[in-house]
């Protein structure tokens, strides 16, 4: 135990309401897919992976364990932030809960969240890894880490944002799911690779000067996981846009392609 | 002729920057995570170049796998280009990363001079061998 002052924090409470969400969530999903008749069941599979995946990381024993160890925190780190809205991005629950809603309603829905104001600001590669990057930045490099292991509200808030920015950073970097806008290939692998620089760097800063309370090895053998563990994801994040870019290519092709004459 | 050439030029730079990591950093562990002397501007140059390299090794596979489909690989030009895009970066990084930028050596705790020598030269030696061969082959023609 390095920085935790209470070994029940954050409470039973707290590990209870997350489990509900994610029981909520997988039946909320569960429902929409039996009711569409030709919803692949891999995606039902990949959203179940992430619901449990986003569970573990915040309530059980890896949970409690990421309090005494700054090691496991990076690994919920990278399984709150990183593989569990990749599965979940995956799994396309947009495009399934637009697809489960009667038509009129789904293309108001469709139509307000292109006309938001909100989401575009938010619905920008570049505004995806700011948020992503630099909150990780502010809790790493500030007194935050510190502070977030005394204060509920600051606990839930952090963690919150972790996967939320996660989320929205792998959304419109993939762009597989129903998105209001779209980007050009080209622009979302330069903040691809920005992002990708933005978590290397940053788990270097942290291998150089650990958060207020975790000890030097703690710190090291964590920042290290941290950028080894980063590019697994990033990696794969690269593969799929190229896929989709190879894919995309063929599409032109094959509409390009002159008849031929028999 | 331009797909070709990116297409191995962008796998030579993320070829060497695998080289780089899975034998210097991890097989041999000469090349240090970090050391206490690694500037800020290092750190930055470095997240920047492999994740570039990342990048490039992915995308000029896909950029290859998506020109075999298209025409008859002319693998002269392709090789060549490899061999371009990886002296170019081994060069770059030998000279400003490990020299300029210092963000780390080859190897600690010996004569630095013989490793920098034979890392340079082996860089211009893959240069030269690459324009040879983009050279030999400039005349043949392609529909991009």
């Amino acid at each position: 135990m390095e920085y935790v002052h209470d070994a029940s924090f954050p409470g039973a409470g707290f590990e209870i309401a997350v489990m509900v969400i994610g029981v909520i969530v997988l039946t909320a999903y569960y429902l929409a897919y039996e009711k569409q008749s030709n919803w692949p069941l891999y995606r039902f599979g990949l959203f179940i992976a992430g619901v449990l995946t986003a569970v573990i990381s915040l309530a059980g024993p890896l949970a409690n364990e990421a309090h005494g160890d700054f090691t496991v925190h990076m690994v919920v780190h990278l399984l709150l932030g990183m593989l569990s809205p990749l599965l979940l991005v995956l799994s396309n629950p947009l495009t399934l809960m637009l697809k489960s809603l009667p038509v009129l309603r789904a293309r108001q829905l469709s139509r307000g969240m292109k006309r938001s104001r909100y989401i575009s600001f938010l619905h920008v590669p570049l505004t995806g890894a700011c948020l992503n990057i630099g909150g990780l930045f502010l809790l790493y490099m500030t007194g935050l880490f510190h502070q977030m292991h005394s204060s509920l509200v600051l606990y839930i808030l952090v963690h919150l944002h972790v996967f939320l920015a996660g989320y929205l950073f792998t959304h419109v970097i993939l762009e597989v799911d129903f998105t209001a806008l779209r980007y050009s290939f080209y622009h979302r692998a330069a903040v691809l690779v920005l992002a990708l620089a933005g978590h290397k760097i940053l788990s270097k800063m942290i291998y150089a000067d650990p958060p207020e309370g975790v000890s030097r090895t703690a710190g090291e053998n964590g920042a290290m996981l941290m950028y080894y563990g980063g590019d697994v994801i990033d990696v794969t994040l690269i593969i799929l846009i190229c896929y989709q870019w190879y894919r995309a290519r063929q599409r032109t092709y094959t509409i390009q392609r002159t008849p031929s004459t028999i | 002729m331009r797909q070709h050439f990116w297409s191995g030029v962008l796998f030579g730079i993320g070829l060497m920057v695998i080289i780089d990591e899975v034998i210097f950093h991890q097989l041999l562990q000469w090349h240090h995570f970090y050391d206490r002397e690694t500037t800020g501007l290092g750190i930055l140059t470095d997240g920047l170049l492999t994740s570039f390299g990342f990048f490039a090794a992915v995308f000029g596979l896909f950029l290859f796998a998506d020109l075999r489909r298209k025409v008859h690989v002319h693998w002269p030009k392709w090789i060549g280009s490899v061999c371009l895009g990886a002296g170019g970066f081994q060069l770059f990084d030998g000279v400003v990363s490990h020299k300029l930028l210092q963000i780390h050596q080859i190897r600690y705790g010996i004569d630095i001079l013989p490793y920098d020598l034979a890392w340079n030269i082996f860089a211009i030696l893959l240069l030269i061998a690459g324009g040879i061969m983009l050279k030999k082959t400039s005349f043949v023609r392609e529909a991009d």
